[in-house]
């Protein structure tokens, strides 16, 4: 059936896009952002409104993308995790897109719950909270540039490593 | 030492750099 790997090819882009987009729109907007924000007394509608929003599409983005990607991995999703040498690049993306998706849900989401006070938390608490969301989302920040390089090369490994 | 992953600028040239180590490695298993 040779419109399953292009269904799942389609889908790993699109959540690839909203959940990458997003991590970059906390990177690269949100955290200048919301100090700004906290500075003039704004923040709370960025707490209250943005955040929780962009966290469920991200969340749920990482899970889509990592499941359409090994729907398209098929056969070879063994060979990829492996690191078997005939697919070496989409390997090594595979498994750092991996650990990006483990950082959502084991340490970004569950400290995200704590700082918008979805879950009780004490102030000690949630300023620990704060600090490995944050350097849980810049390391996937950090991992999202060689992942996004293995995925390319995955498709025209020759061009990479040729 | 400051974490480099305090700044964007920190955290995207360590990206950079991670991705030319793991090319290199990736390279050289393949005979490249």
């Amino acid at each position: 059936m040779d419109w399953v790997p292009a269904i799942a090819r389609w889908l790993h882009f699109m959540a690839g896009i909203m959940w990458i987009g997003l991590l970059y729109y906390f990177n690269f907007v949100n955290v200048a952002a919301a100090k700004a924000a906290a500075a003039d007394g704004t923040a709370a509608g960025i707490s209250k409104h943005v955040v929780p929003r962009a966290l469920v599409y991200f969340r749920w983005g990482a899970v889509v993308t990592w499941l359409a990607g090994a729907t398209l991995l098929g056969a070879n999703f063994g060979n990829a995790f492996l690191l078997h040498k005939s697919h070496l690049a989409i390997g090594i993306g595979a498994w750092l897109g991996t650990i990006m998706l483990f950082n959502v849900w084991v340490l970004i989401w569950p400290n995200q719950k704590k700082i918008l006070g979805m879950v009780q938390a004490t102030d000690e608490q949630k300023n620990k909270a704060r600090r490995v969301a944050f350097l849980a989302s810049r390391t996937n920040t950090m991992l999202s540039i060689p992942m996004l390089y293995f995925m390319a090369a995955g498709g025209h490994g020759a061009l990479f490593f040729g | 030492m400051k974490n480099p992953l305090d700044s964007l600028w920190g955290t995207i040239v360590c990206g950079l750099i991670l991705t030319l180590i793991l090319h290199n490695i990736v390279r050289y298993a393949l005979g490249g």
